[in-house]
């Protein structure tokens, strides 16, 4: 079982792009579990075709320590499991403490195990690792591969270079490594040429690069993803070969983050079509 | 050797703090709470905290104290703690019926943010404060400052939630009192008696910590300055702050809001910050000083000048808080002792300055520390370099005591392994009689003890 973690900057397209990936490997007719590690609960909401989830803390909520796994686990998309870890409101309580009990919850309930004789679990993680909290997937051997979603965007390169801060200190006591980048085009000059030198420089690939369809959103309105809503289109066959690449990939790296200054001429130097 | 790997070598230390010399915020704003008639302390957290705070004071007072906690599960710590407090505050003016309930925070309920004003004006939206019910809050992360910040936050609190200006002022003096025993309450009540002055104390634990044993058990005890008269502070026409660290917030607090005059002191702690207390109520209660206040004064002069001897150039350690032992370290120098070490772990420039000030002429030698890395482990290790004549301190002394040789007079919070502590004042010209009886009783049961025998005097 590979778990895999998806992190990047609030915005970028992490839970679309999870959800059509998974869609992809599902297809390919592997067994995943998607963790949806966001208060909002909107990260399987395209594989089941609604936000119908009850989540992980509603149960704890409601039910108090007496909670089944089939209460919070729902089956989607080509036999995908969606679990939401949910969370407090906004403005109030600690939504980082909520994904640490959140994931405990799930292990103990053992949605993990060997008879549920899963293929992959994706933790699709909210934003930045603002806190502890939000780095629990990558901590104690939980996830074990990381892709960060990011685009040729100042800010969301900045927030990947954060991301991979925290990656190259648990990978130093632990064995979580980042597997690449996801470039979630945004249509910005010389993308894919920038994003395969800031992946360079981290020391791992821009995986797959993934250009901006409008056939996406038209997917989101439908509540599914592109592979389940347009099969036949050709944005279903860039997510099907991210999956694939996913799939096949064999290049796991502690990142060496860079700096400030390094980013900002690296932005320069591609970032400006002449 | 209890404590045998004290070296006198000291290491340049960054994080660590061995043996501390404060304890958590909330157990201050529990105790300053209890000084407040019909007020039930509420702590916004989990269990172990409540429990552990009360303890803490059972401990020392050897009295019940009562509090209530919002009992923190996972959940509230995901959710927020709101869903507990109010159920909290229902219950509680259901089963327990306090006029307050004054609700402290904890390290958990500070770290995930949750929002005591918006809580308590839900609670009262939803009508869960009974009509005449109050429900107070203050903030006290136990990662910040001191039980003593938690017992300023407490004590401002009750400034910001009951003080109010009428257009009517009377010739009241507020007595803002700094942490001090029930005994030295009751101390400071009598010379206003004495001296003929209107005065409010608060917060005021005598009556609550000291109650007497009747056979009839009750949650609210007697004592406690009450709610109408902590709201009455708003019109009183000067406040008097006794230490700077307990009260100067409150005092500040007071002025902002009803324009009430105020002068922060020393807790009058021995001869000179006595004279200053008593000068000052004279001055702003317009009332002369009565012969029998200045009698004090003068049996205290006369047990001084009696045992002089016996003081002179006695070497002296000390440990606590700083508003307790910036008037002590001052009536030491005023009894010709030395007081060459002093640590206190509450942090706050004004004790470096006030210590700088007193001791920079008279003992140049001396070694303070405030704060961070002043802890029992150091006081240890200069007590090792150099020794003393005496040590003074609360109960966590008596490992240094012993190991030392040293005789010890315990003074501060906690003091759990001696009863006194709540019976005899530490304040006023009696106060200071008694530090002087206290302190010639070990120093001269030492002598006797340890002295070679051909100098064993019988009248000394």
């Amino acid at each position: 079982m590979r778990k895999i973690a998806i992190y990047g900057k609030g915005g970028i397209g992490k839970s679309t792009t999870t959800q059509n990936t998974v869609a992809g490997l599902a297809e390919m007719g592997k067994k995943v579990m998607v963790v949806g590690c966001d208060p909002k609960a909107d990260s399987t909401r395209l594989l089941l075709h609604g936000l119908a989830q009850k989540t992980v803390l509603d149960t704890l909520r409601e039910e108090g320590e007496d909670v089944e796994l089939d209460d919070v686990m729902k089956t989607g998309f080509k036999n995908t499991s969606c679990v939401e870890s949910g969370g407090p409101e906004p403005g109030v309580g600690c939504a980082g403490r909520g994904i640490i009990t959140s994931i405990n919850l799930l292990e103990q309930l053992g949605a993990y195990d060997d008879d549920k004789q899963l293929d992959y679990v994706f933790y699709d993680v909210l934003g930045d690792v603002v806190c502890g909290g939000f780095a629990m997937p990558i901590r104690d051997g939980k996830a074990k591969e990381v892709y960060i979603v990011c685009s040729g965007e100042m800010m969301a390169m900045y927030a990947a270079n954060n991301i991979c801060k925290s990656i190259a200190k648990f990978g130093k006591v632990g064995d979580v490594r980042l597997g690449g980048l996801i470039c979630n085009s945004r249509k910005v000059d010389n993308e894919a040429n920038m994003i395969e030198e800031f992946a360079k420089k981290l020391g791992t690939q821009m995986i797959h690069f993934v250009p901006r369809d409008n056939m996406v959103q038209h997917a989101e309105i439908n509540r599914k993803s592109v592979i389940d809503h347009a099969p036949e289109h050709p944005q279903a066959d860039e997510y099907r070969a991210l999956a694939k690449k996913i799939d096949e990939n064999k290049l796991f790296v502690v990142p060496t983050p860079i700096a400030m200054n390094e980013l900002e001429e690296l932005l320069m130097s591609f970032g400006i079509m002449n | 050797m209890l404590l045998r790997h004290t070296t006198a070598k000291e290491v340049d230390r960054k994080a660590l703090t061995v043996n501390p010399a404060k304890t958590c915020q909330p157990v201050g704003a529990m105790y300053a709470a209890l000084g407040l008639h019909g007020c039930l302390p509420h702590s916004h957290g989990s269990q172990g905290c409540c429990a552990y705070h009360r303890s803490a004071l059972t401990r020392h007072f050897k009295e019940p104290v009562v509090a209530s906690t919002s009992s923190f599960s996972e959940g509230s710590s995901v959710f927020g703690g709101s869903a507990n407090l109010l159920t909290a505050i229902e219950t509680i003016f259901t089963v327990y019926e306090p006029d307050v309930i004054a609700v402290h925070t904890t390290c958990l309920s500070e770290t995930i943010g949750d929002d005591l004003n918006q809580i308590v004006s839900k609670a009262k939206e939803d009508g869960k404060i009974p009509d005449g019910k109050r429900v107070i809050y203050c903030n006290t992360p136990s990662y910040v400052g001191s039980h003593i910040t938690g017992y300023s936050n407490q004590v401002a609190a009750f400034i910001k939630f009951f003080s109010t200006a009428t257009p009517k002022k009377r010739n009241v003096i507020n007595l803002i009192a700094g942490w001090m025993e029930p005994s030295d309450m009751r101390e400071l009540k009598r010379i206003a008696k004495v001296m003929e002055t209107r005065t409010i104390l608060f917060p005021d634990m005598s009556g609550v910590m000291d109650s007497p044993l009747t056979g009839k058990y009750d949650i609210y005890p007697k004592g406690g300055t009450t709610v109408d008269e902590m709201i009455a502070t708003g019109d009183s026409k000067f406040s008097i702050g006794m230490g700077m660290y307990c009260t100067q917030d409150a005092c500040i607090k007071l002025e902002n809001k009803c324009k009430v005059k105020f002068e922060v002191m020393e807790i009058p702690i021995g001869l000179k910050a006595t004279d200053q207390f008593i000068m000052s109520l004279s001055r702003h209660g317009n009332v002369p000083v009565p012969d029998s206040i200045t009698d004090e004064r003068g049996r205290l002069l006369d047990l001084i000048a009696d045992n002089s001897k016996y003081f002179y150039d006695k070497r002296v350690a000390l440990f606590g808080d700083p508003d307790t032992l910036i008037p002590l370290v001052e009536f030491l120098l005023t009894l010709d002792m030395k007081p060459v070490y002093i640590v206190t772990g509450t942090p706050g420039k004004h004790f470096d300055e006030a210590m700088t000030e007193m001791l920079k002429d008279r003992v140049p030698e001396a070694k303070f520390r405030s704060g961070e890395g002043a802890d029992l482990f150091r006081l240890h290790q200069w007590i090792k370099q150099e020794g003393v004549d005496l040590l003074i301190g609360n109960s966590y002394g008596k490992y240094i005591a012993r190991d030392e040789n040293v005789p010890f007079v315990r003074f501060g919070f906690p003091v759990v392994d001696r009863p006194g502590s709540n019976s005899f004042p530490h304040v006023g010209y009696v106060g200071a009689i008694n530090w002087v009886t206290k302190l010639l009783d070990v120093i001269l049961d030492h002598q006797d003890r340890t002295c070679a025998e051909e100098k064993v005097e019988l009248v000394m």
